[in-house]
């Protein structure tokens, strides 16, 4: 095996593992499965974002917007036009048919997001920094607009009735689908010209790099992914809602992103893993008996009547959970402002 | 007829006239030192060549072809490469990363070659990756490959920034200050670079400098430029004695420069 097909062979071990690990997950705890589903579906867009952000230097703060197109798109296509498509088939619908219409519909998803993406990153791209966030920001919330007041997808009541065809199989071959391609494409000459776009686009320019180009492109395949994994979104819940795709999850995505490192795409998928876990630990460390066990004996020393008190107070900080999740967050970016992986240099506040 | 020429250029911000009616020939293999002093609209000039400007009236012509409009990235696929007065390379890409970057311009392959990996794109890979180190060898960047630009010494990356330049493999070579805050030593080392690039690589070089010293002593001619206006031009030993010159630099009095 040449060292040069390692990528190609990488990716193919992945959606192979992909497939065996989804074959042996029937059984496993629904819940459980959910969460893993979820981490993968992360992934597809911290590291689809992180080729907007991280790698080209443009801050978006659109792409809960592409994910919402990816998903209104592929869920209405295959809950209208599914069952049409699988009577081509003849009846019985083969688990090879309903691969190819889910693979189908998630692409003209990830389609319609790059249209889209196409649509705002053209004129939008003049701007740059706090004004482009802005800008995609403001995108975000138009797209949740015009669906919630979009009846043939249910308006603010969400859609429901989506078939449930993502499977931890489609999920994570996708993910390494896009872990390649933003990978393969960085390494290579015309990969880096990202980069350069990113760290000077002035001097980008002067070696000839059309930095508007790179632009364009990071934006369509960055919103092409995006809309990818709000299709596997949509499939592993019954039913969306516009209340789903609101500029929270376009935070989140971004706080993967810098918390794994602008621009590393391993840290950007650790980041995507831990930020999924974590609210689930806390979760399960709010009931658990190990934090009983913390309390009584951190507390030990205090007299009776205290200790009820600093044990219930104690218990209270870790059910709400989103508070504790940030403040860990903020101990993150002041212990490591670089992110978990950042290889990057901080950069000048000039800049 | 001239690499470069540039026929009654003008630039106008607002009520401000930086450049005035600016006529400037550059032959193929010219070696032209382009001083002045401060805010005498040496950097406005380097701007409407490579683009970054339009001039608002008059016309550049390069290589017989005129580039008014045309925006930077083009412009240096034309052939004109230029380095900046306050260095900028790709801070976060290593030595050889910021060359190679340069190499993106006569890159063939694009999104789909870079994705499906065919044997066409690893041959041009190979191919761009011994030219870039090439490159890096003559100028004895070689050893530095894998540094971080920003970890360079101060000379090696003003000596970087003209390897990229050089990558795009121009007919012109800008260099906007390249002596700035270098010591005796440095400038002496950038001297005889500038002439080793000029004898290599056999380009058309447009200096700006305010070191008197490197200009006069590798510059054929010299254009001088005050307050946006050419005032003199010709070789190094009129332009030292030339009144207008002297006045522009030190006052009336006469003095030697």
């Amino acid at each position: 095996m040449n060292y040069r097909h390692i990528k190609k062979f990488a990716l193919l071990a992945a959606i192979i593992l992909s497939a065996v690990v989804s074959h042996f997950s029937g059984g496993w705890n629904q819940y459980h499965l959910l969460i893993i589903i979820t981490i993968g579906i992360n992934i597809v867009l911290a590291v689809s974002l992180n080729l907007i952000n991280g790698y080209t230097g443009q801050f978006s703060l659109g792409h809960a917007g592409f994910m919402a197109i990816g998903a209104y798109v592929s869920a209405y296509l295959s809950t209208e036009y599914g069952a049409n498509f699988l009577r081509l088939f003849g009846g019985h619908a083969g688990a090879l048919a309903i691969a190819l219409l889910f693979l189908g519909v998630l692409i003209l998803g990830g389609i319609a997001a790059a249209v889209a993406g196409l649509i705002v990153g053209v004129p939008s791209l003049r701007l740059k920094g706090d004004y482009l966030a802005i800008v995609t920001l403001g995108f975000g919330e138009i797209i949740r607009v015009i669906i919630q007041n979009t009846d043939a997808v249910g308006g603010a009541r969400g859609y429901s009735g989506i078939a449930n065809y993502t499977t931890l199989f489609w999920t994570f071959a996708l993910a390494a689908v896009t872990i390649y391609v933003v990978v393969s494409l960085i390494d290579s000459t015309y990969g880096r010209g990202f980069l350069t776009v990113r760290d000077d686009e002035i001097a980008a320019e002067a070696v000839g790099i059309n930095t508007t180009r790179y632009k364009v492109v990071a934006f369509v395949l960055g919103a092409f992914f995006a809309g990818i994994a709000g299709g596997l979104y949509a499939h592993i819940n019954n039913s969306i809602n516009p209340q789903g795709f609101d500029f929270q999850v376009s935070i989140l995505i971004v706080t993967m992103v810098i918390l794994g490192g602008m621009g590393s795409t391993p840290g950007v998928v650790l980041a995507a893993v831990v930020l999924t876990l974590l609210p689930e630990f806390l979760r399960w460390f709010a009931k658990s008996d190990l934090l009983d066990w913390l309390v009584r004996h951190a507390y030990q020393f205090l007299s009776p009547e205290h200790f009820a008190v600093a044990a219930a107070k104690t218990k209270e900080l870790f059910e709400s959970r989103m508070i504790l999740f940030s403040i860990l967050l903020i101990a993150l970016m002041l212990l490591r402002p670089q992110g978990l992986f950042g290889a990057l240099p901080r950069r000048k506040a000039s800049r | 007829m001239p690499l470069l020429d540039l026929q009654h250029c003008t630039v106008r911000f607002g009520g401000l006239t930086a450049v005035s009616a600016l006529d400037l020939q550059i032959g193929a293999h010219d070696l032209i030192g382009l001083i002045g002093p401060n805010g005498a609209g040496k950097t406005t000039v380097f701007n409407i060549i490579t683009g970054v400007y339009r001039p608002t009236s008059g016309s550049i012509a390069f290589d017989g072809r005129p580039i008014g409009g045309a925006k930077p990235n083009v412009i240096a696929g034309r052939g004109i490469a230029r380095t900046f007065q306050n260095i900028r390379l790709f801070a976060t890409l290593n030595v050889f990363d910021n060359v190679r970057a340069a190499f993106n311009l006569r890159c063939k392959h694009g999104l789909a070659h870079a994705l499906w990996r065919t044997p066409a794109f690893y041959r041009e890979e190979e191919n761009i990756e011994r030219q870039v180190m090439e490159l890096l060898d003559i100028f004895d960047l070689g050893r530095h490959r894998a540094t971080l630009c920003s970890s360079l010494s101060y000379g090696d990356q003003r000596r970087l920034e003209i390897v990229r330049a050089l990558a795009t493999k121009p007919k012109l070579l800008l260099l906007d200050e390249p002596a700035a805050g270098m010591n005796p030593t440095e400038k002496e080392a950038l001297t005889r670079l500038i002439r080793q690039i000029k004898d290599r690589f056999d380009i058309a070089v447009l200096l700006v400098e305010h070191d008197m010293k490197v200009v006069m002593s590798i510059c054929e001619r010299i254009c001088v430029l005050d307050h946006g206006t050419k005032i003199a031009e010709g070789n190094p030993n009129a332009i030292r004695r030339d009144p207008k010159v002297i006045e522009a630099y030190l006052g009336e009095a006469p003095a030697n420069v």
